[in-house]
């Protein structure tokens, strides 16, 4: 499961989530993968707002992942210009001026995107219930007993 | 305004005009529905400019393509001397261009001899430029006939010049006779990138299914550039099964698989286990006045379409989490200490259809981002045949009504804009005050209701709800008169008994 995805997963016990602490899940046992995608600027500064970037850093710390700003980046800093020969030009003449996703850019989808666990489990900070995650897929189906 | 012919397919009529207003708000461009029949494929549109047209139909599934009006009329008298008043200043721009002729018969047949001969009806047009019958860059020119029912009478008369074509070939694209993994209750590809349109999937979206099945709808809307999650409440949908069925599938079948297959893998977010009833997805708690209850708000709404078909019930009966009697301490303590044993089976217990799509309205208008739209297919009636109303949410506004009929049964998709909050307190200021506003209104007329018919709805819905809670106060036997009914084989009793927890008398 991607990192994007546990900023907006709370724990599903209806009475927990009234509480702050139910929020974010904490990974435990944690075994992380990478897989690649291409990275989409659009998505990344649409999804930027809707994030909850203090629970974001708190779980890539909990990962021991390398450390997030503590603010979030400003939208314009997911792109930059450079400047190249305009492709099948061999005059040397031309320059172009293109749009090119930044480093900001390319950390944040590799954090949101690409970093993903694979198995462990996800703990409520709150009531302290565990959610398994098996192949990447979080089971949130509350027992008998929390219903 | 310029006037445009689309070209629409004579089926799931009642999507079709929903269909287009939904792709001009996506373009973002300024429509009108000039002419438009429910039995006829041929619909007028006004719009801004060619450019306008190519990106309106660009993204349709039921229309074909979309021509710029170069004349029309009852007959082909009146079609030539429409053309030339209507076009003659722009055919000049097209005297030495590659170009093609095409005859399109709407129930109608004509022979390659009197196609040819309508083509040359229109030989002052003095087109001079080479003929090319595939040639994709060629302009193309089409006739279209459009006879009546079951006569040979010609109707109408269009003549066009093609500017966009649609994305109807997506139909053939994701034909589930082709994916790899599907299931019995897989929405056919057609309707699942329908349902997309409708929701506006689009480019750096973010999309959600809570009942997800094999992925259908995540697939759809990521066709469409969005990103898409999901969840079920059966782990194996999911996570899929092993072993190899279709020809050129490897590996597992499984949701993943099935986004692999089309190359869309990079927009699927994943899948998780999950309820809708008790949903580990963050929401924002709304009170009546707008404002968000102290404590239980987490961020704004952060999604930008939620589609889903949600379990009838009707093969499976609708399960949600949960026990149908109170626990005893011995129960409690043994689920307590099961739970995290990978054998463990969370008891599920029967639930109402009607609550169902309640929970889904709620869950909605708390996770939309203002703007965001909910699409989701609903049976129009019970298995006992009692008409199941339009459920309502003050902060969802109904967008389009669509009706899929079938031999015994009819079901239909129901498309909701999450409004701002200002917009929540304007209406519920007109609603006091017992007006509708013009927007409403005209919703209303458009999904062929009358506002009397739709306040109808209304009224039993909420008589309904009444009925509900003085049924939970005392306990007693509801009325089945379709103002709140139970979907499941079991009918009210069973949804009743496990609702209030007590047995009830019919
Ligand atoms: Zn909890």
């Amino acid at each position: 499961m991607k990192l994007l995805t546990l900023n907006f997963l709370t724990c599903a016990i209806k009475t927990c989530k009234t509480s702050p602490s139910s929020f974010p899940l904490h990974p435990q046992d944690s075994e992380l993968e990478i897989v690649e995608a291409d990275i989409n600027v659009l998505f990344l500064r649409n999804m930027l707002p809707r994030l909850m970037w203090n629970e974001l850093r708190l779980i890539v710390n909990e990962l021991g992942l390398p450390s997030l700003p503590e603010t979030a980046p400003d939208a314009s800093s997911l792109l930059e210009t450079k400047l190249q020969v305009p492709e099948g030009d061999t005059t040397g003449l031309n320059i172009e001026k293109i749009e090119v996703p930044s480093q900001v850019a390319k950390d944040l989808h590799r954090v949101l995107l690409e970093t993903c666990i694979r198995e462990g489990k996800l703990v409520c900070g709150n009531c302290g219930h565990e959610y398994k995650v098996m192949e990447g897929v979080a089971n949130f189906l509350l027992p008998g007993h929390l219903v | 305004m310029p006037e445009y012919l689309v070209r629409l397919v004579q089926m799931h009529e009642s999507f079709r005009k929903a269909e287009l207003q939904a792709l001009a708000e996506l373009a973002g461009v300024e429509m009108d529905i000039v002419k438009y029949e429910e039995d006829s494929p041929f619909c007028i549109l006004t719009l801004p400019s060619p450019a306008a047209a190519k990106a309106l139909i660009s993204r349709s599934i039921l229309s074909l393509g979309i021509y710029s009006l170069w004349g029309h009329g009852t007959s082909y008298d009146l079609l030539h001397a429409s053309t030339s008043q209507l076009s003659s200043h722009q055919w000049p721009a097209f005297q030495s261009t590659p170009f093609r002729f095409t005859v399109d018969s709407f129930r109608g047949t004509k022979t390659a001899m009197q196609q040819r001969e309508i083509i040359e009806s229109f030989s002052y047009m003095n087109f001079r430029g080479p003929i090319k019958m595939r040639d994709a860059a060629a302009e193309v020119f089409t006739v279209f006939e459009d006879y009546k029912e079951h006569a040979a009478e010609l109707r109408y008369l269009y003549f066009g010049r093609l500017v966009g074509s649609s994305s109807r070939h997506l139909k053939t694209t994701y034909d589930l006779k082709k994916r790899h993994y599907i299931s019995t209750t897989s929405m056919d590809a057609e309707l699942a990138l329908l349902t997309a349109n409708m929701a506006l999937a689009a480019p750096g979206k973010l999309f959600y299914d809570p009942f997800m099945g094999t992925g259908g709808f995540p697939i759809a809307s990521a066709e469409f550039g969005a990103y898409a999650w999901g969840s079920d409440i059966d782990g194996r949908s999911i996570r899929g099964t092993g072993g190899s069925a279709r020809k050129g599938q490897i590996g597992k079948r499984d949701v993943q698989g099935n986004f692999k297959q089309y190359g869309l893998e990079g927009r699927y977010l994943g899948g998780f286990v999950s309820d809708l009833t008790n949903t580990p997805l963050r929401i924002q708690s709304l009170q009546e006045d707008g404002s968000a209850v102290q404590g239980r708000s987490i961020g704004r709404g952060w999604l930008d379409g939620i589609i889903c078909d949600p379990p009838y019930g009707v093969r499976e009966g609708l399960k949600v989490l949960g026990s149908r009697a109170e626990l005893s301490d011995l129960e409690r303590s043994t689920h307590r200490d099961r739970y995290m044993e990978s054998g463990y089976i969370p008891p599920k217990r029967p639930y109402s259809f009607t609550a169902l799509l309640d929970d889904i309205l709620a869950f909605a208008a708390e996770t939309l981002v203002e703007g965001g739209r909910l699409s989701m297919w609903v049976p129009t009636a019970n298995d006992e045949d009692v008409e199941l109303v339009i459920p309502v949410n003050p902060r969802l506004r109904i967008m389009s009504v669509c009706v899929q009929r079938f031999n015994k049964w009819s079901r239909r998709l129901l498309t909701y804009r999450r409004l701002a909050e200002e917009e929540v307190l304007e209406e519920q200021g007109a609603r006091d005050e017992g007006v509708m506003d013009e927007k409403g209104r005209e919703n209303e007329v458009g999904r062929g209701a009358g506002a009397n018919e739709l306040n109808d709805f209304r009224r039993k819905y909420f008589e309904g709800f009444k009925e509900f809670e003085r049924l939970r106060r005392d306990g007693s036997s509801p009325r089945p008169d379709g103002a709140l009914v139970a979907d499941q084989k079991g009918g009210w009793d069973s949804a009743l008994r496990d609702v209030f927890g007590k047995g009830s008398s019919t």
